[in-house]
């Protein structure tokens, strides 16, 4: 029998919220959520300051992403509720599991146009797994235990829970469940056994298999299940850019990413490919192209969490619903009582090794000391191999896509779905919270990191030394490279002039600032940056002509991909 | 395609806004809508009518489930399904034997007349839109002032 208890509706917050283990809550304050602020006072749950909304609700991304537990952060309502929106529409894209957390007006002034109210759950409706807003002081416990449950199972996602001022101060009777029931859900699918089998006698029947990984692998942490079913077939693995590092990229079966700035051998196998095991992916258009090509002769074999993915953007032959790791786990059952295994001479598994080596050797790359390649290269030359990368969105996050080798699976994030500018370096400080132990670093251009940098504050106060590795070309890059290709070099809106100077910047938050030109100067400074205990901005400025190669256009297809000449 | 759709939702406030919205941002058609409690009052029913081809169908009903407030989402095989909507029409009536014509068209349509005035009359229909549709046909000659429709209710009739 669940015990009832007096309190007001904040500290039923609270208190629901240290029973799910929640550590910390990343926020800032405001009018309409101060009541539960002020709780902060009387428990153990630490509060980190962010300077924006949105930083806070990527911190909570990011926390969420490397712990897979929801990270919540907190806003007051009107504005600090509409910046976390897209925080919350960034998690959604990406199946991150996240509770965000607003005040709202109180009840009897919700639609009175009063101060700082906001519809926030009519905007967010679109762009959350869930919304809540509960009225009465003594919902709180169960919303909490419910918002939890949803954001972290099945496909994850982001839960609003949304208070007016006066059900946080109310008195309740409060009852902490430990069971609820919510009807209209449920994450769990048993196993598909028949379906498995039916997907590897596919697999084995088919002429030039591959594997694609999607971020759902990553979510689902199947790593070892998907290294097991690779290397017992012989099964080249692709993956998508959100499945980056789902599989080990220095892995002789490894081609690396698909997609719009997919590595050429992935795009020349998969554009190949007869049979697909497509693993807890949605066949975004940045991954697979157009999609009337990319399914042209080619057996998908679908699987994911969610049965809505199956059909909507690839027809699917065989649809395997359910938690990927159990499926796959079932499959290396299957493959073992089978002892299949099958030899490493096939003309295809040849053709793909030839293939790997011919672009490992033969891509071309910016000829300069500090091209993007040889910058990323070296990063990961001196990372240790456990650090956790997350990146902005531009050309510097598509670089590293292309020049980054993830080595542990599941240490590399990125806004993949969204493409959040902006995203990158509050995440690294949520990931940061959630993997004290290693060191993280976000992988930045000049125009993302300009969008969050007074996260810094937060990196600086809250003691969260994360590395913020500034590709810089003084330019928005991708849109300059677009008015490049598309645009006839008519170069509009996408000049930064180097403004601000970002060691100068780093050092008036209190951060270390350090600038290299040269290799000898950029191995010096991710050395520093790796043992120093304060954040680091390291500033690398490169040449702002450098393009992403190679570059499959929008409404093309992964064989139309054009290559750096 | 046409498609009928069922739903058995949560009653609770906003759930027709998050349907409704649903149709719009996954960019679907609603072509008709009709919500109603059911007989346990924990529970609505919404029946949707639609258009598409069969994968956008298949695509509605998998995106409706995925919704946490609908406890089941069916679509409807229109020949094992009783449909109807209810329709009322405020016909103009030009002479003296317009009357009779459009009294002779509802009861052809198992129709109900109401508030017949010199210049108008009203029908009540309770029919399929198919049929909803050819009365209006009918009547249109004689000018139609209003139309309301209810949209669709249905329910899949019993085996045998």
């Amino acid at each position: 029998m669940n015990k009832m208890e007096t309190m007001i509706g904040a500290k039923a917050l609270m208190t629901a919220m240290e029973k799910e283990g929640v550590k910390q809550v990343f926020g800032l304050p405001g009018g309409s959520n101060l009541p539960m602020y002020d709780e902060f006072s009387r428990c153990d749950i630490r509060h980190i300051l962010a300077r924006h909304e949105q930083s806070a609700s990527h911190m909570a991304d990011g926390f969420g992403r490397v712990s897979r537990k929801p990270g919540v952060c907190f806003a007051t309502s009107g504005p600090g509720a509409t910046n976390i929106l897209t925080g919350i529409a960034t998690a959604q894209a990406d199946s991150s599991p996240m509770i965000a957390v607003t005040g709202q007006v109180p009840v009897a002034m919700i639609g009175k146009d009063a101060f700082q109210e906001s519809d926030i759950i009519g905007m967010a409706n679109p762009v959350v797994k869930y919304a809540y807003q509960p009225r009465t002081a003594a919902e709180i416990p169960e919303v909490v235990r419910k918002g939890f449950y949803i954001a972290e199972t099945g496909r994850p996602g982001p839960v609003l829970i949304d208070i007016p001022k006066d059900v946080q101060q109310n008195e309740a009777e409060m009852i902490f469940p430990d069971e609820f029931k919510i009807q209209g859900y449920n994450p769990w699918t048993d196993p598909d056994i028949v379906a498995v089998e039916k997907a590897i006698d596919m697999l084995l029947h088919a002429q030039k298999p591959v594997i694609l990984a999607g971020g759902g692998t990553i979510i689902s942490s199947a790593f070892a299940e998907l290294q097991s079913i690779a290397e017992t077939l012989v099964l080249p693995v692709v993956t998508t850019f959100k499945g980056k590092g789902a599989f080990p990229e220095n892995h002789p079966l490894c081609l690396g990413s698909i997609g719009m700035h997919g590595r050429a051998e992935a795009n020349k196998i998969m554009a190949e490919a007869d049979c697909v095991l497509a693993i807890g992916t949605r066949f975004s258009d940045r991954s697979v192209g157009t999609f009337e090509t990319f399914e042209k002769g080619l057996k998908i074999i679908h699987m994911d969490v969610d049965p809505a993915e199956i059909g909507k953007n690839q027809t699917a032959q065989l649809a395997v619903v359910g938690d990927v790791r159990v499926n796959l786990r079932i499959m290396v059952k299957l493959l073992l009582q089978k002892s299949l295994k099958k030899s490493d001479d096939s003309p295809w598994t040849k053709h793909v090794r030839e293939t790997r080596e011919y672009w490992k050797e033969n891509l071309k790359i910016h000829p300069g000391e500090m091209g993007a390649a040889k910058i990323l290269r070296k990063l990961r030359e001196l990372l240790p191999k456990e650090s956790v990368v997350t990146t902005e969105v531009g050309q510097h996050q598509m670089w590293a896509s292309l020049f980054y080798d993830v080595i542990q699976p599941g240490t590399f994030f990125s806004s993949t779905g969204l493409g959040t500018m902006g995203w990158g370096f509050p995440a690294a400080i949520g990931a940061k919270v959630a993997r004290p132990d290693v060191p993280v670093v976000d992988i930045a251009g000049d125009g993302s990191f300009a969008m969050t940098e007074n996260s810094l504050a937060t990196a600086v106060l809250e003691d969260i030394p994360v590395i913020v590795f500034v590709l810089n070309n003084a330019t928005l890059g991708m849109v300059a490279q677009w008015q490049r290709t598309f645009y006839d070099r008519r170069m509009i809106g996408v000049d930064q002039k180097s403004c601000p100077d970002y060691v100068k910047l780093a050092e008036s938050y209190g951060a270390q600032g350090l600038r290299a030109q040269s290799m000898d100067e950029l191995d010096k400074a991710i050395k520093t940056a790796l043992s120093s205990d304060v954040a680091t901005v390291i500033d690398i400025p490169i040449d702002p002509e450098e393009d992403v190669l190679p570059f499959v256009a929008p409404g093309t297809s992964l064989s139309d991909m054009v290559l750096p000449s | 395609m046409w498609a009928i759709l069922s739903l058995l939702v949560e009653n609770k406030p906003g759930i027709l806004f998050k349907v409704t919205h649903l149709f719009r941002a996954r960019n679907f058609n609603i072509d008709s809508i009709s919500v109603g409690v059911t007989e346990n009052p924990e529970h609505s029913r919404m029946t949707i009518t639609t258009y598409g081809d069969e994968k956008q169908i298949t695509q509605i009903v998998k995106q409706l489930d995925k919704m946490i407030d609908t406890v089941e989402v069916k679509q409807l095989d229109e020949h094992k399904t009783l449909f109807r909507e209810l329709s009322i029409f405020k016909i103009k009536l030009s002479n003296a034997n317009d009357s009779m014509e459009v009294n002779k068209i509802a009861n052809a349509y198992g129709g109900q007349v109401h508030n017949v005035k010199k210049d108008s009359i009203m029908v009540e229909l309770t029919a399929t839109p198919d049929q909803t549709n050819a009365f209006e046909e009918l009547v249109k000659p004689f000018g139609i002032i209003d139309v309301a429709r209810t949209g669709v209710a249905a329910l899949q009739r019993s085996e045998s």
